[in-house]
């Protein structure tokens, strides 16, 4: 803790604050839980310690990180279909009024039944596989149709003008108004489906594995929970926790990659 | 009914007209009146400014002009520039906010009339070039909208009305979020652009004192539904410039615009 000029460095300093905080928080915790573990002397099959978690990282890892793939995979798959179905739909909503009359009910129906309930349905008709990418697809699909939709009805009106006055075709209206005005939307719904999709992947994962199949990570957690390998769920999880923040970071930052010269939410606070 | 004649030189008269409206009116969904009826004839290559208190229907006039909506009675008749379809369109339109697209350059903002009409790329080019040389951007073309101040946006955004070399130069309050110094040297340039390109124009204001700066005719609109309360012609030494903003003749024009303004606001509450 310094006690440099706080003024002129005011700015760096929360900079610096907003990283260093939470590492300060998350290494606390990890230093109370493993002194907690080694004084009240709690076997690792109730809880272990941190140490014990990262001992079986390392030590599980050719299981573990098999697993990470498989599951990564699922989302990676889940979340392509969403997108591309997300979008298509929205821009298919926003062609026809009567398609859309007749099946955003059943969006609406498909996002607000929990997939928990759906996944073992799906998992009697579908090979496992096939399932688990359907799990992932039905919950990340809904964010990016919604924000599609919203981003596609929010174009300028004047620019609209602007367009009819120039004859613009319909399809050249949506390449070149549309599509570009519900850009910083449609990146929004990107970014909640990516992790939604970890979600949907790990969902149907556990209710498959249930069954007794899958070599996923939440698959791991669930076969780890019947051994009461304990220190292994805790890794499984751990990894399953990276694997969303790493997920949201990328997508994160393509959105403001993609954004940054144009868009309010990608400048800074100077301009 | 709208009309969009390519005029024939049988007639002399309709020839020397750009625009005319007859019997014009413009009631909305709620039968709000919000137009006419109005009749209108503008000459070729003539200034006009449409001088009104808000919601006299200024800019309705402007839109049923420039084809944006229809007329609920009344005929609108623009001509076309003799003979051959150009590469071009006979109207560009400059609305109160520059409406420019955020996302892309100033070069491709200024090049979309020419892309929706599907112009060849190297002939655009060069047009847009062209365009934001005679508005004094050339060196601006690979800056974003939003690192412009707000004259470089206008700026801008009549570049892009003029590349397809209109007939008719439709302008809604365009100078109306300027400060007042840069409103003056707009205001300047597009005089100069004017006695340059000889379009028409027809300039939508609320400030007395512009339009009787820039049009030779100022046609005074009374308030809603508006209709013409005076057609007053600008008469003074051409070219006009700084002296004839501080010169007596300036004042007495101003003086009787007004007064051919006030009573569109008696009765009106000032809010």
């Amino acid at each position: 803790m310094s006690a440099e000029p706080v003024v002129p460095a005011k700015n760096g300093a929360l900079r610096a604050a907003r990283f260093a905080l939470p590492l300060v928080v998350f290494a606390a915790g990890l230093i109370a839980w493993e002194l907690v573990v080694r004084i009240k002397q709690i076997p690792p099959y109730v809880l272990p310690a941190p140490s014990a978690v990262l001992l079986t990282l390392i030590k599980d890892w050719a299981v573990l990180s098999g697993s990470l793939v498989t599951t990564l995979l699922t989302t990676l798959e889940g979340f392509i279909a969403a997108s591309l179905g997300g979008i298509a739909l929205a821009l298919l909503f926003n062609q026809s009024k009567w398609v859309e009359y007749s099946l955003f009910p059943y969006a609406v129906i498909l996002q607000v039944t929990p997939v928990i309930a759906i996944a073992p349905l799906l998992l009697i008709y579908l090979d496992q596989e096939t399932a688990v990418v359907v799990c992932a697809f039905i919950v990340a699909f809904f964010p990016v149709l919604a924000n599609t939709t919203l981003g596609l009805n929010s174009v300028d009106r004047n620019l609209a003008g602007l367009f009819q006055l120039y004859g613009a075709s319909k399809p050249q209206t949506l390449r070149f108004l549309k599509l570009p005005s519900a850009l910083p939307y449609i990146l929004g719904g990107l970014r909640i489906a990516g992790g939604l999709s970890l979600i949907g992947a790990v969902v149907a994962e556990i209710a498959a594995g249930t069954a007794g199949a899958g070599s996923g990570l939440a698959y791991r957690i669930a076969e780890s929970g019947y051994r009461l390998n304990i220190p292994r769920m805790f890794a499984a999880l751990l990894l399953l926790s990276l694997a969303g923040i790493v997920i949201y970071g990328v997508l994160a930052l393509i959105s403001h990659l993609v954004l940054r010269r144009w868009h309010e939410s990608a400048l800074g606070k100077e301009n | 009914m709208i009309e969009r004649t390519a005029s024939s030189g049988s007639d002399v008269g309709l020839t020397a007209l750009a625009v005319s409206l007859r019997g014009v009116t413009k009631a909305y969904d709620n039968d709000l009146m919000a137009l006419g009826p109005f009749d209108l004839a503008v000459r070729k290559g003539e200034f006009i400014s449409l001088l009104g208190p808000s919601g006299c229907g200024k800019s309705t006039a402007l839109r049923l002009i420039a084809g944006l909506s229809p007329p609920s009675t009344g005929t609108v008749r623009v001509s076309r520039h003799e003979g051959v379809a150009r590469p071009g369109h006979a109207i560009g339109f400059v609305f109160q906010e520059p409406t420019l697209m955020p996302w892309t350059s100033v070069r491709e903002n200024v090049r979309l009339p020419l892309k929706l009409a599907g112009v060849a790329r190297a002939e655009a080019n060069a047009r847009v070039d062209e365009a934001l040389a005679s508005v004094g951007l050339a060196d601006f073309a690979d800056a974003f909208p939003r690192e412009l101040s707000g004259g470089m946006k206008m700026r801008v955004s009549l570049a892009r009305a003029l590349v397809t070399d209109p007939d008719i130069l439709l302008m809604d309050e365009p100078f109306a979020a300027l400060d007042e110094i840069t409103r003056f040297r707009l205001n300047n340039d597009l005089l100069a652009l004017w006695r340059r390109l000889r379009k028409t124009v027809i300039f939508v204001t609320h400030s007395v004192f512009e339009s009787v700066y820039l049009s030779q005719r100022v046609v005074v609109m009374t308030a809603r539904p508006g209709r013409i309360g005076a057609d007053i012609r600008i008469e003074t030494v051409e070219p006009r410039g700084e002296e004839f903003r501080t010169s007596t003749g300036y004042a007495d024009y101003c003086r009787k615009v007004s007064s051919a303004l006030a009573p569109s606001y008696s009765g009106q509450s000032v809010l």
